[in-house]
């Protein structure tokens, strides 16, 4: 069994005058230490999925194993990195990001806990704003506190929902170059949800693409046998980009074409 | 003249100078028992010039007379929110609770002033707690609405934040559902106090405890119909004050 393991994952919203399938029986398997991506068109349900293996939501029918463990609820081993930032406006940058290390290293001391949310605003490049508040950060400073925070529930799998889809195209590619670079750091497990094809070839080992929906399913993942570190500048030249771009890309528009 | 300058004194000042003119017609034409502007001020200028004078218990200096209504508000206001908070949050956080008591704070928040007090006076035999009773219970409502709201408001966003990291439900309430609360519960605030401050004349002229609302009272009964106009100024004025006071605090909970 997978470290991470989601099978005929069902999930509708019960609406007042019918009922809307979102997913129509996702499997999934991720290993441990995987850089997995997920792809999707825009409203398939990819936000449904990652709020079921994170516990938010109930699946109506399937299952999801983490080490082991069915999942049941939320918790701090499925860390979360929300669309939408979700910091808390009355917080200042540590603070937010102290919040998740508190919550998991209750038994540790208080020094040893500064030291490791202190550690994790340095990580993310944002030592100098410590102790400023989300509104007076910039889009991508706020998602690299989101990105303290997630890391800071020391999770066993990171979950990412479209954690720059928010941001301008410059933006974005500084901090999926950071991302890169805290991943080879800390070599955590993480599932990326995505509608940037590029975004996923950069990032992930392994990409599973989602059909639109409704009753989204995932198709068989594709390998990036692209070796790392990777460099954005020459990536799209290789055939091995080229080669896992052409399959994500026949698949989405065969899914959506059917 | 620049046109802010226009518009914060000469505008209000135009405006004044109308009421001001309405006032000194309707007193020589339809009301002649009301005293004009001028004989308002000729009969008040003592009271306002020197605030603090004491000659008696009812013939005192409005200064001192507002002090008094404003500990009595102060304290009516304090017992509002002491209770009126927590069962904000209460009817926030718990179904059941508000199942239970919700249809009790409606019913509750419509009954005026002039209703509680006799209660108060029954309960507690001295007319200053029942005072303070009449106005906490009066005040309270603003509070209690606005913190539930408030709690009901919270955005699923930042609860899911707490869901994740299993906050246990003191942590959840201290550094989640109170700070996120806290702009509603200062709304709420804002509007008790200036319930508070409309129903001290209610219970002072009732109770006739020293303070503008009993000043007014006595005057009117005394037929010093000039006195009536100046504490009817004396409350607007630090209604106002009161409202601009806790707009400040408001605005500083609100840019957080």
């Amino acid at each position: 069994m997978a470290f991470l393991e989601v099978r005929g994952l069902h999930k509708s919203y019960v609406g007042r005058r019918r009922t809307t399938p979102v997913l129509g029986g996702v499997d999934l398997a991720v290993d441990e230490g995987e850089f997995v991506a997920i792809v999707g068109y825009s409203g398939s349900g990819k936000t449904t999925l990652v709020s079921l293996i994170a516990g938010l939501l109930a699946p109506d029918a399937g299952t999801i194993v983490l080490d082991g463990v069915p999942v049941t609820e939320p918790g701090p081993e499925r860390g979360i990195v929300f669309q939408q930032y979700s910091l808390l406006p009355w917080m200042t940058v540590y603070e937010n990001v102290a919040l998740a290390v508190d919550a998991v290293n209750a038994g540790a001391v208080a020094t040893e806990r500064r030291r490791l949310a202190d550690d994790l605003v340095a990580l993310v490049g944002l030592a100098a704003a410590r102790d400023k508040r989300p509104h007076q950060l910039s889009g991508g400073m706020r998602q690299r506190v989101a990105v303290a925070r997630g890391l800071g529930m020391a999770p066993k799998v990171l979950l990412m929902d479209e954690p720059f889809s928010a941001l301008d195209a410059l933006t974005r590619a500084t901090l999926q170059d950071e991302l890169m670079r805290i991943w080879g750091e800390r070599r955590c497990t993480v599932i990326l949800i995505t509608n940037d094809v590029d975004e996923a070839i950069l990032l992930a080992d392994r990409i599973y693409p989602m059909t639109p929906g409704p009753g989204a399913v995932l198709g068989a993942p594709i390998e990036v046998a692209l070796p790392r570190p990777r460099s954005r500048r020459h990536m799209s030249l290789t055939p091995a980009y080229q080669k896992a771009r052409q399959a994500i890309v026949e698949f989405l528009k065969a899914a959506r074409a059917s | 003249m620049s046109p802010a300058t226009i518009k914060k004194i000469v505008l209000p000042g135009l405006g004044l100078l109308v009421v001001l003119v309405l006032w000194t017609v309707i007193s020589q034409t339809v009301a002649h028992d009301l005293p004009s502007p001028a004989r308002t001020w000729a009969e008040s200028r003592r009271y306002v010039l020197e605030p603090f004078f004491k000659d008696g218990e009812m013939n005192q200096g409005i200064g001192r007379l507002a002090l008094y209504s404003l500990v009595r508000v102060a304290k009516g206001y304090a017992l509002a929110l002491l209770l009126g908070t927590p069962i904000g949050f209460l009817l926030g956080l718990s179904r059941s609770f508000h199942a239970s008591f919700d249809p009790i704070v409606q019913f509750l928040r419509p009954i005026s002033p002039l209703a509680w007090l006799p209660l108060g006076l029954v309960i507690f035999q001295k007319s200053e707690p029942a005072a303070v009773f009449t106005i906490a219970l009066c005040a309270m409502w603003p509070t209690v609405i606005n913190t539930a709201v408030g709690v009901r408001s919270i955005g699923q966003e930042y609860l899911n934040v707490g869901r994740v990291l299993k906050l246990p439900r003191w942590k959840m309430l201290t550094k989640i559902i109170v700070p996120a609360t806290l702009p509603y519960v200062f709304t709420g605030y804002r509007l008790s106090l200036g319930l508070a401050w409309l129903v001290i004349v209610a219970a002072e002229m009732l109770t006739g405890t020293p303070g503008v609302g009993g000043f007014l009272w006595q005057e009117y009964n005394s037929l010093v119909y000039s006195h009536i106009i100046l504490s009817v100024i004396t409350i607007g004025a630090i209604g106002l004050l009161l409202d601009r006071l806790m707009g400040l605090v408001e605005a500083r909970v609100k840019a957080g």
